[in-house]
C-alpha cells in the first residue's frame, strides 16, 4: 500500500527520544545481573520470538477460523479484511460472483448485407462504491459497475455502442480493436470529448477476433481509468471456441487516497478478496475458459497465478493455438489473454497475483472444484 | 447609580454572565443557519498514541486528533490486510479507540501499520522494531523502581557527601558553588525545553502542542513562586530572619526532582517499548550525571549544620521522582502529556534559578563577577560533559 493523502507528521518514535537522551547505545548483557537487576529483566531483553508466539495465537483462534474458512483467522492464515468479512454485494448493486459469467451479447438485428448488428448502451455514471467493508470510494463507472459490462460478439459483426455521459466530467469510450480514427474515442478526433449530458455512438466492425478491452481516454488518463472506467470486449472467432465454462476477470486496483501514487486495494472484478469469501464454483474435469485482462493503474505489472494446476494461455486470444502452458502469467496494463484449464481434482484452489503484496491487499481468490 | 450600588456584587456578576450567555446562545442558534458549513472533504487525523506487542497480536491506542469523526474500517500491516477488532463506528474528536490486530509479528522487525478510514484515507504508523511489551506486573514495577533508585536517589544523595568539603571551603566558596548550581540548572532548563518541544512536535498537537509545554512551565513557575513566598511569609513571622539556606536547598531539590521525573519518564517508556539498553555503563553514566545534581542541592547549605535526616529528605525529593517517572513512563500513552510533564520540570528549574541568583551577589552587589561566571560555566560544562558519558 502506498502513501497517504496527506503526508503524516514525522512519526515520533521512542527511539528518537532515546537517541537524544543517549540511552540506546550503552549495552551490556551481563550488566543487569551485576547491578542486581531482576532476572526477569534480563529475560525480557534477551532474544525471544514473536513468531512462535504468533503461531500459538493462531492456534487459539483455530475454532472460529475453521468456521469461517482457513484464511479468516488472520495472522499466519493469510491476509483478510476485518473479522474475515467481505463487501456485501447488495450495497453496490453488482456482485462479482454474477458478473463473472455475465456476457452481454447486445440487442441484435440483421443488416441489409446480412451481417449481424449488435447494439449496446454504455452510460458513464458516478457512483460511490464500497470497495472494502466500511470504505467508500467515489468511483466513475460504465453502467454503475466495476468492471463495466462484458460486451460479446462474433468476428465480423457490426457493433454500435450508444454512449451517454451521466457524469459531471467529460468522458469517452476508447475500444481496442481495428477501426477508423473517428471511432477511436479520444479527445479531438471524431466525436472527441463527450461532455456531461452529452451522447455519441461509436460504430465499427468486430475485428480482429480475440479478447479486447475498452476504457475512457480522457486526461488525466490514469485517473479516468483508475476510477473504474473500463470493461471487456470479446470477439469470438468465426469458427467458435470449444464448449467451456467461461468467465471474465478484470484485474485492477483502487487508489482510495486519490493521490495518484499507488493503490491501496487490488482485485479481480471490482471487489477485493471477493472470491476468497465466495469461491468460484467449477466442475471437475470440465474445461474452464477465463478471459483475463489487466487494467491496473499506477503499478507497472500485474500477474495471475493458479495453484495446483497448469493452463493453456492464449495471449490476446487472437490465435487459436496456445502460446504457453504454464501456471503463472504477467500482464502490463492493457495486456490480456485467454486461459483454458481443467481441474482434475476436487477441492479449493487459490488464484492470485504473484506479486504477493497485491495478493495480500485484496487480489486473491479461490476456485472450488465440485 | 446609588441604587445600582445597593445591588449585591454577586447578583451583578450573575447578570453579566447571563447576558453574555444569552447573546452567545442567540448567535449559536441563528448564526449556524446564516453561516456556511465548512467546504471540502472531512479532515481525518488519527494519531497512534501507544503500541503494544503481545504474541501474535499488535494493540494500538489511537486518538482522533482532527476536527471530524473518523472510522477506521480496515488495517494493513506491512502492506497486507490484517484481521482486527476495534471500534465499530466512528471515533469522535479527541476520543480514543483501541485496535487489536491479529498478526504474526517477528521480534526486532520493523512494521508499517496502515489505518484505512471509511473515506479511503490511509494513516500510517511506523514501528522501528517490534519488541514484546513487558507486562505491567510486580516484576516490572520492581525493575522500574530499581532503575529509578540507581539513576535518581542514590547519585543525588552521593553528591551531598560533598557537603563537609564545602563547609571547609568556607564563605568565599559559597557564591562560586551557587553559581555552579545556576549553571547546571540553566543547562537542564534549556535541555528540557528542547526535549519537551521535540516531543510535542512529534505528538498530535491536539492538546495544544508547544503552547501546552509553555503553559506547564509557566504554571510550575508560578506555583513554586507562590509556595516559596508563602513559606517566607510564615517564617518571617516566627524567625524574622533572611532567606533560609534550607529553604533554598529545598527549592533546588524540588526543581531537580521535577527534572529527574522527566528523565525517569523517558527511561520507563523506552524500557516498555524495548528500546532501553540496560548496562553498567548507562547506569554509571546517569549516576555521575546526577551526582552533580546532589552537589547543587547542598551548595546553599555550606554554612549550615548538616542534619542527616533533612539531607536524606532532600535526596529523596530530588531523586525519588525518577522512580515515579520510570513507573509512569511505561504507561503514559501520549507524547504530548509527556512533553507537558517535562515542561513542568522546566518551569520549576527556572523558578529555582530566580531564587538562587540573589545569593551570588558579591560585596559590590555584582551578580556576574569573575568567580560566579566561572562557576556558572563550570556547572553547565559539568552537566554537558557527564551527559556525554551517557551518550558514549
Amino acid at each position: 500500500m502506498k502513501s497517504s493523502r496527506r503526508s503524516p507528521r514525522k512519526p515520533l518514535t521512542r527511539r528518537s527520544l532515546l537517541c537524544r537522551l543517549g540511552l540506546t547505545a550503552a549495552a551490556g548483557t551481563g550488566a543487569a545481573s551485576v547491578l542486581g537487576v531482576n532476572p526477569a529483566l534480563a529475560e525480557l531483553t534477551a532474544e525471544h520470538t514473536g513468531h512462535e508466539a504468533g503461531m500459538a495465537a493462531a492456534g487459539e483462534g483455530g475454532a472460529p477460523a475453521a468456521a469461517m474458512g482457513a484464511m479468516h483467522a488472520g495472522g499466519h492464515s493469510g491476509a483478510t479484511f476485518r473479522s474475515g468479512e467481505g463487501v456485501d454485494p447488495a450495497v453496490n448493486g453488482f456482485d462479482p460472483s454474477e458478473l463473472l459469467r455475465d456476457f452481454d451479447w447486445g440487442r441484435t438485428s440483421r443488416m441489409a448485407d446480412g451481417r449481424t448488428l449488435r447494439e449496446w448502451d454504455l452510460n458513464a455514471i458516478e457512483k460511490e462504491i464500497e470497495v472494502a467493508p466500511g470504505v467508500r470510494y467515489p468511483a466513475w463507472t460504465y453502467n454503475g459497475r466495476i468492471p463495466g459490462p462484458t460486451l460479446r460478439c462474433n468476428e465480423g459483426d457490426r457493433l454500435r455502442i450508444h454512449f451517454g455521459n451521466g457524469s459531471m466530467h467529460p468522458h469517452t469510450v476508447h475500444f481496442h480493436g481495428i477501426h477508423p480514427a473517428s471511432m477511436d474515442g479520444v479527445p479531438g478526433i471524431g466525436a472527441g470529448l463527450i461532455p456531461p449530458g452529452g451522447r455519441t455512438t461509436y460504430e465499427f466492425d468486430a475485428e480482429p477476433f480475440g479478447l479486447h478491452l475498452f476504457h475512457c481516454h480522457v486526461s488525466p488518463l490514469a485517473e479516468h481509468i483508475a476510477r473504474g472506467m473500463y470493461g471487456t470486449l470479446i470477439i469470438d472467432p468465426a469458427r467458435g471456441r470449444r464448449e467451456a465454462d467461461e468467465m471474465v476477470m478484470v484485474m485492477a486496483g483502487y487508489n482510495t487516497t486519490l493521490d495518484g501514487e499507488g493503490n491501496q486495494l487490488y482485485f479481480v472484478n471490482g471487489i477485493p478478496f471477493h472470491y476468497m469469501y465466495e469461491p468460484i464454483k467449477v466442475r471437475q474435469d470440465e474445461l474452464v475458459r477465463i478471459y483475463l485482462t489487466n487494467l491496473l493503474e499506477y503499478d507497472l505489472l500485474n500477474s495471475f497465478h493458479l495453484h495446483a494446476n497448469f493452463f493453456d494461455y492464449y495471449p490476446t486470444g487472437t490465435r487459436l493455438e496456445p502460446g504457453e502452458f504454464t501456471d503463472t502469467i504477467s500482464q502490463v496494463q492493457g495486456q490480456r489473454g485467454i486461459l483454458e484449464v481443467k481441474f482434475p481434482f476436487k477441492g479449493k484452489y487459490m488464484f492470485h497475483a504473484h506479486q504477493s503484496e497485491f495478493a495480500e491487499l485484496g487480489w486473491m481468490g479461490f476456485f472450488e472444484v465440485v | 447609580m446609588d441604587r445600582l450600588n445597593r445591588v449585591p456584587l454577586w447578583a451583578l456578576a450573575l447578570l453579566v454572565v447571563g447576558a453574555i450567555a444569552l447573546v452567545l446562545a442567540g448567535i449559536a442558534t441563528l448564526g449556524t443557519d446564516a453561516l456556511p458549513e465548512r467546504t471540502g472533504p472531512p479532515i481525518e487525523d488519527i494519531q497512534v498514541e501507544r503500541t503494544e506487542f503481545t504474541p501474535g497480536e499488535i494493540d494500538l491506542t489511537v486518538r482522533n486528533a482532527g476536527p471530524d469523526p473518523v472510522a477506521v474500517s480496515q488495517v494493513t500491516v506491512n502492506n497486507g490486510f490484517a484481521n482486527f477488532t476495534g471500534p465499530e463506528g466512528e471515533i469522535g474528536r479527541l476520543e480514543t479507540g483501541h485496535l487489536n490486530i491479529r498478526y504474526p509479528w517477528i521480534e526486532d522487525s520493523p512494521y508499517l501499520i496502515g489505518l484505512l478510514t471509511s473515506t479511503g484515507l490511509v494513516v500510517e504508523h511506523q514501528i522501528d522494531a517490534a519488541v514484546e511489551t513487558p507486562e505491567a506486573d510486580g516484576d516490572f514495577f520492581a525493575t522500574m523502581a530499581l532503575i529509578g533508585l540507581y539513576v535518581g536517589v542514590i547519585p543525588v544523595t552521593l553528591g551531598m557527601l560533598a557537603l563537609p568539603v564545602l563547609r571547609r571551603g568556607g564563605r568565599r566558596w559559597t557564591a562560586a558553588l551557587i553559581a555552579f548550581t545556576v549553571g547546571l540548572l540553566g543547562f537542564l532548563a534549556v535541555d528540557g525545553t528542547l526535549e519537551a518541544l521535540e516531543l510535542s512536535a512529534a505528538g498530535s498537537g491536539v492538546f495544544g502542542g508547544d503552547s501546552l509545554v509553555i503553559l506547564c512551565a509557566l504554571l510550575a513557575f508560578l506555583a513554586l513562586s507562590g509556595i516559596d513566598s508563602w513559606l517566607k511569609g510564615r517564617r518571617s513571622r516566627s524567625e524574622a530572619s533572611g532567606a533560609s539556606a534550607w529553604q533554598l536547598a529545598l527549592m533546588v531539590a524540588i526543581g531537580i526532582g521535577l527534572h529527574n521525573f522527566g528523565e525517569g519518564l523517558a527511561i520507563g517508556s523506552a524500557y516498555s517499548v524495548g528500546e532501553l539498553a540496560l548496562g553498567t555503563f548507562l547506569i554509571i553514566g546517569f549516576a555521575v550525571h546526577n551526582t552533580t545534581e546532589g552537589l547543587a542541592i547542598v551548595a546553599p547549605l555550606s554554612e549550615e549544620e548538616p542534619r542527616i535526616p533533612r539531607l536524606l529528605g532532600l535526596g529523596l525529593i530530588a531523586g525519588g521522582p525518577a522512580v515515579a517517572g520510570a513507573l509512569i513512563g511505561g504507561s503514559v500513552t501520549s507524547d504530548e502529556v509527556a512533553a507537558g510533564l517535562i515542561g513542568i520540570g522546566v518551569g520549576a528549574i527556572a523558578q529555582v534559578i530566580v531564587q538562587l541568583v540573589p545569593s551570588m551577589k558579591d560585596g559590590a552587589g555584582r551578580i556576574l563577577n569573575p568567580v560566579t561566571s566561572v562557576g556558572i560555566a563550570a556547572g553547565a560544562l559539568a552537566l554537558y560533559l557527564t551527559g556525554l558519558l551517557v551518550t558514549a
